[in-house]
């Protein structure tokens, strides 16, 4: 048995310990916000937040990831859309929207950790492919939040409370 | 197909107390083997759906795929407008793909689909069909940038203002004064005078009574209260919160997921398969199918599929191709386009005497490799067979050629497939009902089931299995007379494509000759965002930009004197050129460059400026777009479409290349097959530009093709090296700049 604390809810599931953890969101859980791209963390499109940081979840087994909190984009929003999904909003920035679960939590879990990035921290950190090109919207997006930062949080606030 | 043939419908019907306003047209496919295969009798239908319920919500049925341009967004504005509808009460709805087709059952089966009795049908001939709907009409599924400017052009502002005009009768009559003397806002009737109103849903049944107009009235430009708006996408907040539904999604109760293995090298078939026992013998594993051409592996879990798949060994015949290179496809282009019989594509004077009696042939031969679409969203298709009928959940471009497709894959009837629509995770082309092989197998794995079963490709088979953009070589001839006037052009290419017009100059050059010559390969291809003008675009306006550093002319400069009878090709050019800064220098360590495209009724202008990083890499630092498209229906949306148009075109540009190796595709993800990310995009300007009375261009993909070809300018204005081939990662570019104006033929 593997458990796993998701969205603040624990989860025992009868599954191998290899298992990446995209695949037992995905098709055990049914979650399915968290998406499919590239198999080799190349794409971020299954970007999910661990004790608040961004990981990769089809290169991460989900032996390693017990005991920690795990937070996919429908747990992000559970208590209302956050700042990053509002300024998602405010600059119209999905196109097709594939990518942009991976992308809401990879510039989610950096502005939590990092309250002024410049330039190359966004594009080291960010490095998530989105095939529409909604880049340049999401780099003014980043610059707004950053300008105009308050104090609610980025990321799921009990998730990283919790570490 | 005649022109009598592709007519148009309209219908009204009381429904639920409501109205219910149909419009159709008839949409012969894009491409012929569409129509060939999908398309009975030559025909099939889109309809545009409007309905007025009697709690006063309008809805507006969208029969176009959501694949992130803003169609379920911007086509529901264009009915609500002429319909003088309050926005904050339209909802839209993307359209069911069942019993869409054909004349009889069009109306019936739609509205039996959403639970309302058949409502009568009238056939009807709109007055504005012209010449010119029925061109369009050639490009009419989701895609070739279409759907606004027909769907919503002729069949959305259509029905808003006839369901408009029979709300006005309607309310004439009940309270006996002058139509004339109605007034119509915020999904209201109002007459003045008494000082009395009454709601759409209040009128709707008794409109209903009434036909719809032969030719509505349709809104001056300057009535409109939201055309021209940018109203918040109506998709974006379940983009933002995980909830958008797309195929890859689907989770209809007991599904299954098939893992898949086709033939690498491109028409191999399945000869056997070993090591069958242990993959069986996986955690979750159910089948192994066994197709013409691939192996399925079908488990609990689409990761214990995948794992169980890499245990197989199949076989494949060898192929003609097994042996075939990228090299070996571009020796064949040469030597077709050195000997083989060649095909006119336009003639205008004598260009090969002008060569003959010019003093300097310029020279140029140019070609792009193949290209994948790899969008984000990797291929699939969950299908259930379950007495005798099928179900299919999918996001594609054409849900009812996809339900045409199956039908016949699986041997049914196609009133037996049921079609669910889902968002699409990028389309670009690849998800067209023509490029089937993921739908194919799909449909033929799932037969083998009673219960559902999604076929996911992985993002190295979606990659390896693709209808690529066609590699093109492409070769060039030009001459100036003895005053310096451009007097010829010769072009000849390899392969005819669509549009037919992609190679065609926008320039008055007296002495013209293009002609293609045929080198098929055995690499599948299929429709890539712009089709062909990706790669013509960067051809033709690469060798334009060579013939005016030849002649030491400022290449904006060049062009404007050859479009002195295209007066909105020279607008667009001046007025990109103008925002970027044209006439001032770059900063240190840039250049710019400019290229020009008419392409989906719409005209574009880009202008990159580039620089180097240290390692001879080019960067690009900033994209002015200025782009006529007539007339701008949402504002941001187009500007965030040009934006993706050029990030796509970009990529391409500087990353693109498929390479065929032994027959098979080399690349496999987006370590060999690398996309653009956050760090290297340019910040991008986009200036929207209207011409009255021109027709609405397209907005999906008339961005893409300039954009190689802008920053192949930029390169060699700033390093004096031409970029004939691309991709651009292939180079490293030398600062600073060498002699300018030497063409290195
Ligand atoms: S799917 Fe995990 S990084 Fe691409
Ligand atoms: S919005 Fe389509 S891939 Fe990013």
């Amino acid at each position: 048995m593997i458990e796993l604390q998701i969205n603040g809810e624990t989860r025992q599931l009868d599954i191998e310990p290899e298992m990446p953890l995209l695949w037992a969101l995905r098709n055990e859980l049914g979650l399915t916000g968290t998406k499919f791209g590239c198999g080799i963390a190349a794409c971020g499109a299954c970007t999910v937040h661990v004790n608040g940081q961004a990981i990769r979840s089809c290169v991460t087994p989900v032996s390693a990831v017990q005991n920690t909190q795990i937070t996919t984009i429908e747990g992000l929003s559970a208590g209302g859309l956050t700042p990053v999904q509002q300024a998602w909003i405010q600059h119209q920035i999905p196109q097709c929207g594939y990518c942009q679960s991976g992308m809401i939590m990879a510039v989610s879990a950096l502005l939590e950790s990092n309250p002024n990035p410049d330039e190359q921290a966004v594009a080291n950190s960010i490095s998530n492919v989105c095939r529409c090109g909604t880049y340049p919207r999401i780099s003014k997006a980043i610059a707004g939040l950053i300008a105009n930062r308050t104090d609610t949080p980025f990321v799921d606030a009990t998730a990283e409370a919790s570490v | 197909m005649s022109i009598s043939r592709r007519r148009f419908l309209l219908g009204a019907a009381v429904v639920g107390g409501g109205l219910l306003l149909g419009y159709a047209s008839t949409r012969p496919s894009r491409q012929s083997i569409a129509n060939r295969d999908y398309a009975e009798d030559g025909q099939t239908f889109l309809t545009t759906w409007l309905r007025i319920d009697p709690d006063n919500i309008v809805t507006v049925i969208v029969p176009h795929s959501e694949m992130g341009q803003g169609v379920l967004t911007s086509l529901p504005m264009m009915a609500a407008d002429e319909l003088d509808a309050d926005w904050a009460n339209v909802r839209v709805e993307q359209a069911p793909a069942t019993d869409l087709f054909a004349n009889g059952v069009l109306v019936k089966g739609f509205a039996a689909s959403m639970g309302f009795a058949a409502p009568a049908f009238l056939n009807r001939t709109m007055d504005f069909v012209t010449l010119k709907a029925a061109e369009i009409m050639n490009m009419q599924i989701t895609g070739g940038s279409s759907s606004v400017r027909f769907t919503g052009e002729m069949g959305m502002r259509a029905a808003g203002a006839a369901a408009r005009e029979m709300l006005v009768k309607a309310a004439a009559q009940a309270w006996d004064v002058p139509a004339s003397e109605i007034a119509t806002r915020n999904s209201r009737v109002y007459h003045e005078a008494s000082n009395r109103s009454l709601s759409y849903g209040e009128l709707a049944s008794a409109a209903a009574q009434f036909e719809p107009s032969r030719s509505p009235v349709l809104k001056r430009p300057d009535q409109f209260t939201l055309m021209g708006t940018s109203v918040p996408r109506v998709d974006i907040p379940a983009k933002v919160d995980g909830t958008a539904q797309f195929g890859i999604d689907a989770m209809p109760e007991g599904m299954l997921y098939a893992a898949v293995t086709t033939s690498p090298v491109f028409g191999g078939q399945l000869q056997s398969v070993g090591n069958k026992d242990a993959a069986l013998q996986q955690r979750g594993v159910v089948r192994i199918v066994e197709l013409s051409d691939a192996v399925a592996v079908v488990a609990d879990n689409y990761w214990r599929a995948n794992k169980a798949l890499a245990l197989l060994q199949p076989v494949f015949s060898s192929t003609d191709a097994d042996n075939r290179s990228s090299t070996d496809i571009f020796a064949d282009f040469d030597a077709a386009l050195d000997n083989g019989e060649r095909f006119e594509d336009v003639v205008v004077g004598d260009a090969g005497q002008a060569l003959a009696s010019t003093a300097d042939v310029i020279t140029a031969n140019y070609r792009v490799p193949f290209l994948a679409h790899a969008a984000m969203e990797p291929m699939n298709c969950t299908v259930l067979f379950r007495e005798g009928r099928c179900e299919v959940w999918t996001g594609t471009q054409d849900n009812l050629g996809i339900r045409g497709r199956v039908a016949t894959v699986a041997d049914l009837d196609e009133n037996s497939v049921t079609v669910h629509p889902f968002y699409l995770g990028g389309g670009f082309g690849r998800r067209l009902p023509m490029s089937t092989n993921t739908i194919d197998q799909a449909t033929l794995i799932a037969q083998q089931f009673d219960v559902p079963v999604q076929t996911l490709w992985s993002r190295e088979e979606d990659t390896r299995q693709d209808y690529y953009r066609p590699a093109v070589s492409s070769r060039f001839r030009a001459g100036f007379d003895s005053s310096g006037n451009l007097v010829a052009w010769e072009n000849a290419y390899i392969g005819k494509n669509e549009p037919v017009e992609a190679a065609h100059i926008a320039y008055s050059i007296p002495n013209q000759k293009i002609d293609y010559v045929e080198s098929p390969t055995h690499v599948p291809f299929g429709a890539w965002r712009s089709v062909a003008h990706s790669q013509h675009t960067f051809f033709l306006e690469s060798f334009t930009d060579e013939l005016a550093w030849k002649q030491q002319q400022d290449p904006l400069q060049f062009r404007l004197s050859m479009l002195a009878n295209k007066p909105r090709h020279a607008r667009v050019l001046r007025e990109a050129a103008d925002k970027a800064g044209w006439s001032t220098p770059a900063p240190a360590g840039r250049a710019r460059g400019i290229a020009l495209q008419e392409s989906f009724g719409s005209i574009v202008a880009e202008v990159a400026e580039v620089s180097l990083t240290d390692d001879g890499r080019v960067r690009v630092e900033k994209v002015t777009c200025a782009i006529d498209c007539g007339r701008v229906v949402h504002p941001d949306n187009a500007a965030s479409q040009v934006e993706s148009g050029i990030i796509y075109g970009l990529t391409a540009a500087m990353y693109g290349q498929i390479s065929i190796e032994q027959g098979r595709v080399k690349e496999s993800n987006f370590h060999d097959y690398e996309m653009l990310r956050l760090s290297e995009s340019p910040e991008i300007q986009v200036v929207l530009l209207e011409s009255e009375g021109a027709s609405i261009g397209g907005l999906g993909e008339p961005a893409t093709p300039p954009i190689s070809a802008a920053v192949s300018n930029a390169l060699y204005a700033l390093t004096g090296q031409r970029v004939r081939e691309l991709p651009l990662k292939n180079y490293r570019f030398l600062p600073p700049p060498v002699e300018r104006g030497a063409v290195d033929a």
